[in-house]
């Protein structure tokens, strides 16, 4: 190229010494089970975590925190706690009054919801356990902690409000002044009266979905500074640019005076997908003391308030006819809020409402959910975020519908999905399913389960009367994710868009940067946007990095929940290299002689059409940089943006299958055989894929098996630790069988569908399903979750728990 | 406060130290070893595992005074700059980590999990991992990486003999 044009010296020198990278063409990336490019990092111990910042004269907040479930705070007083060695102030939630506003709540779900005031630290009263009311800013961290029990602070009891059903009716002790009840949703299709009226089948039953602590083994941790005019945030968040705009908006900080840094983060599950106290908190102590601020959680500390999944109470009835076609399935919910609503805490559990009627075909349908406020942790997302629940809900009572008709839970299963040959489908809550084969999964996963020969065992063991029996649990579930249109979240009153952002800089020697909104925290992103790059330019997967998680680098995002990164993210990605292509086809066409419809790119190369003579990808980014000979009036620039907003969501699928044997004599449970086959669309790297689905599956059988949030008749939190709170631990798990179908989304060109939360989402009801088929004989219809040894011993006692 | 001099990662330090100062607070706010994380306040999680002379601890359940004459091995040390450390290699191979924050000390633990048994079966590594939490990879991974790290460690030194 150097004889063709003047491409300057340093161009030449890039040329001349091979620094020039070279394309790939030959190589697929896409579909490859590529190891992680975020990997050396990790297993070498040079992760960058926010609670690893250090910088000079930074200082440590510890909070003090309410124990008491309500209560009035009638004195304050954080004086003594100056008098402390190393403690530079101390402040209560009065000190903050005029400057912290209001945590923010997005998604109003109704016109009429009540959406109370939620100061980052209680001012007046306080309403959960936890809750922060004053704060020490010290030297180091044990100083901070130690000068806590210096404050002193006067609380006036108020009663508690733990109970949902209780907490409804009249005459119940308000947690809020404008009442218990948030908001109440209904959605209604096709007439549900008539679907029940004379229903030859109905099935009722109440479903309790307990309350989880999400649990990223990374603890929040949240680092403030200023140099008087801008502010930079370091958070452990999942949420970088939706943080950035909304503590802008409650801290009056302007926009473009804060930068969020999300570094390494170690895990999220929703639970990062927040605007916490403490972010609003160490910003206004950063002006406030003009020092860098940190805070790091214990454990303890973020059991308590790290906002807490689920907690939901499901009645929910089915009509069917004889012959277990689905007639109509009514749902009522009572959703715990908490004590407040937090970002998206209301619309948690509307995101479930239009996944009750799963992969099947009905006539009615009708659903309403009623919000409820009670003196606990504010729930909000957990992996899946409302789709868990009423997938658990709906593949509960199929099983159930199949008992009570004699039919085997796969026939009656047949008898209602959607055929493959039905898609694009329009279900009754109005999803349109664009894509899916329920038939295939089904039988790739019945085959590897060895459905027959197991259920011929139960027989068996159940005519023999063995202690040890054996269950069978189904799932054949789908969930929408890829969140998501804009146009659809903005008619279910959501705060925000869904779209996402990309940009591709070609740098002049032909490496390429990528920087995207999403904001991986153990997804892998670095390596899949990789992939998609390294096939859409044909450059070599190495020569890509991909940047992300900060607004200085980053500005424009949505950042990663809901199984949207690569759904959205990665499409966003694919469209910049598309616009990289075009600007670079004209400045080749220039290089060549030709006209640019003359020109294709082929094998990594511009090419004069019909002609071999060309010019590497790399060698037109270096004549963009050189820019010494460009075509009049084009940009001296390769570099592309894209924005992709879907038209839809994508909806995963697939069949899972779990044989469990339960000991009847000690109640115990061990999981046999997990068989799970998830459709999740064309995939870009099987094995992250497949890491993904094991992490789910984990977190969906820990709700069934282990994990519960309780708190006593005061409203503490009995499981502040991990020794209390059951984490599942590797011998508390099998292995997983897992395999693929793959019917590509339509709704996107890379036909990729989302894998995050399938797992969790499918799995829950795949293992009562399997305990609740053990102990059929014994008169069993439920065990309510978590299915520990003793609930399920209590069962088998009483033919129900 | 009492004075130690420990070795981390083959450099050894003398510090001033407050008796209650734990070791894992040593390592990363003192001597700047942030590789090991911590994930808990009660000893359950594992994450903060590094090797004391030769044995592996929850760096969070020692006291630095503890620490005084010690030598100790974190993440950091494994491979100081050079060749991966077989077990590092595996947990990349066999995609054992996501957020790769229970991963410092899941490879410390299963390194010294191999001490004691160098060829394990899947439920002896689930059973002795036990006291180390994963909460993204539902250590099927873990398990298989935990494998194939013995299976090249044992190979290492075959070779080495
Ligand atoms: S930090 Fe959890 S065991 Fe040490
Ligand atoms: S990889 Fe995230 S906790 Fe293990």
């Amino acid at each position: 190229m150097t004889e063709e044009i003047d491409a300057g010296f340093v161009a030449r020198q890039i040329a001349e010494s091979d620094m020039l990278s070279e394309p790939a063409p030959d190589r697929h990336e896409v579909g490859a089970a590529r190891r992680r490019k975020e990997d050396a990092r990790l297993i070498t111990g040079r992760t960058q975590w926010t609670d690893n910042i250090q910088l000079p004269g930074m200082l440590y907040v510890a909070f003090l925190r309410s124990p008491m479930a309500h209560a009035r705070i009638t004195r304050v007083d954080t004086s003594a706690a100056l008098h402390h060695p190393g403690i530079v102030a101390a402040f209560s939630g009065r000190d903050f009054a005029g400057e912290q506003g209001s945590l923010p709540c997005v998604w109003p779900v109704t016109e009429d919801i009540v959406m109370p005031d939620h100061p980052p630290m209680a001012v007046d009263e306080v309403r959960y356990v936890g809750e922060a009311v004053a704060c020490v800013i010290a030297t180091d961290r044990y100083k901070a902690s130690d000068a806590l029990e210096a404050i002193e602070i006067d609380y006036e009891p108020l009663p508690a409000v733990l109970d949902m059903t209780e907490a409804l009716k009249e005459g119940s002790p308000k947690v809020h002044e404008a009442g218990n009840r948030s908001f109440v949703w209904k959605f209604a299709q096709g007439d549900i009266d008539a679907a029940f009226r004379d229903a030859p089948v109905v099935v009722e039953r109440t479903f309790v979905q307990q309350r989880l602590i999400p649990t990223a083994m990374e603890p929040r941790a949240v680092v403030a500074q200023t140099d008087g005019d801008s502010f930079t945030l370091h958070s452990s968040t999942q949420v970088p640019h939706i943080l950035r705009i909304m503590l802008a908006q409650v801290t009056g900080i302007p926009e473009h005076k804060l930068r969020v840094v999300a570094p390494d983060v170690g895990g999220g599950f929703g639970s990062k997908l927040q605007v916490t106290a403490e972010e609003v908190l160490l910003l206004l102590l950063a002006r406030r003391l003009g020092k860098p601020v940190k805070w790091t959680e214990s454990r303890s500390e973020g059991n308590l308030t790290v906002h807490h999944g689920r907690d939901q109470l499901q009645r929910i009835s089915l009509a069917a006819d004889a012959e277990g076609h689905i007639r109509g399935l009514r749902v009522d919910l009572l959703a715990d809020m908490g004590a407040y609503l937090m970002l998206v805490t209301p619309g948690i559990p509307i995101l479930g409402a239009f996944m009750y009627n799963g992969i099947y075909k009905m006539d009615a349908y009708d659903f309403t959910c009623t919000g409820v406020f009670t003196t606990k942790m504010p729930t909000d997302a957990y992996r899946g975020a409302g789709r868990p629940e009423a997938t658990f809900a709906i593949e509960r009572l199929m099983d159930e519908l199949a008992a009570e008709l004699s039919l085997d839970p796969i026939e009656v299963r047949r008898r209602n999905w959607i055929a493959h040959e039905e898609f694009p489908y329009t279900t009754i809550a109005g999803m349109t399913y664009d894509s899916g084969n329920y038939e295939a999964a089904t039988d790739k996963a019945l085959a590897l389960f060895g459905y027959d020969k197991l259920r011929a065992e139960q027989a068996d063991r159940r005519d023999r009367g063995d202690p040890v029996q054996l269950g069978i649990g189904v799932s054949t579930f789908t969930e929408m994710c890829g969140l998501a249109p804009s146009r659809v979240l903005g008619s279910l009153s959501y705060g925000a868009g869904g779209w996402e952002h990309a940009s591709v800089r070609m740098l002049p020697t032909g490496k390429v940067e990528v920087i995207t909104g999403t904001s991986p925290h153990g997804q892998g992103h670095e390596t899949a946007w990789s992939q998609i790059v390294a096939d859409a330019l044909s450059v070599p997967f190495d020569d890509v990095s991909v940047l992300h998680g900060d607004t200085a680098i980053s500005h424009k995002g949505m950042d990663t929940y809901g199984s949207r990164s690569l759904v959205v993210g990665g499409v966003a990605v694919l469209q910049a290299c598309d616009k990289v292509k075009e600007k670079a086809r004209h400045i080749a066409a220039h290089m060549l002689e030709a006209s640019a419809d003359d020109i294709e790119f082929a094998g990594g190369s511009f090419k004069v059409r019909g002609t071999e003579s060309g010019r590497t990808i790399q060698e037109v980014a270096l004549a963009a940089f050189a820019a010494h000979d460009l075509p009049q009036g084009v940009e001296p620039s390769l570099d592309s943006d894209a924005t992709f907003d879907p038209d839809n969501f994508s909806f995963p699928h697939g069949t899972h299958l779990c044989a469990v044997e339960v000991d009847t004599e000690t109640g115990g449970t061990k999981i046999r055989l997990y068989v799970a086959v998830d459709d999740v669309g064309k995939v870009v790297n099987p094995m992250i894929v497949e890491g993904q689905v094991h992490g789910g599956l984990a977190q969906g059988i820990a709700q069934a098996l282990f994990e519960e949030a309780v708190y006593d008749a005061e409203g503490n939190l009995l499981t502040t630790t991990m020794a209390d709170y059951l984490l599942p631990s590797a011998s508390d798990l099998p292995d997983f069988v897992t395999d693929r179908t793959e019917t590509p989304a339509t709704s996107n060109p890379l036909g990729v569908k989302g894998v995050g939360e399938a797992g969790t989402i499918a799995s829950t009801p795949a293992v009562v399903n399997a305990i609740v088929d053990a102990l059929r004989p014994y008169g069993v219809n439920d065990v309510t979750m978590p299915c520990s040894p003793e609930r399920v011993w209590r069962a088998v006692q009483g033919g129900t728990s | 406060m009492t004075r130690i001099t420990v070795t981390v990662d083959g450099v050894t330090y003398q510090e001033e130290v407050e008796p209650r100062l734990l070791l894992v607070h040593l390592l990363r706010d003192r001597l700047g070893k942030t590789g090991t994380p911590i994930g808990c306040d009660t000893g359950n999680c594992g994450a903060c595992t590094v090797m004391m002379d030769g044995v592996s601890v929850k760096s969070c359940s020692v006291l630095a005074v503890q620490a005084d004459g010690e030598d100790v091995l974190t993440i950091e040390g494994l491979s100081a700059g050079g060749p991966w450390h077989p077990m590092q290699q595996a947990f990349h191979e066999e995609h054992a980590l996501q957020c790769g924050y229970c991963t410092p000390g899941m490879i410390m633990a299963a390194i010294d999990l191999l001490k004691d048994d160098p060829d394990p079966s899947e439920d002896a590594i689930r059973e002795g991992l036990e006291g180390n939490l994963c909460r993204c990879t539902g250590y099927c991974n873990i398990v298989r990486a935990v494998r194939r790290g013995a299976q090249s460690m044992s190979a290492q030194e075959v070779t080495a003999s």
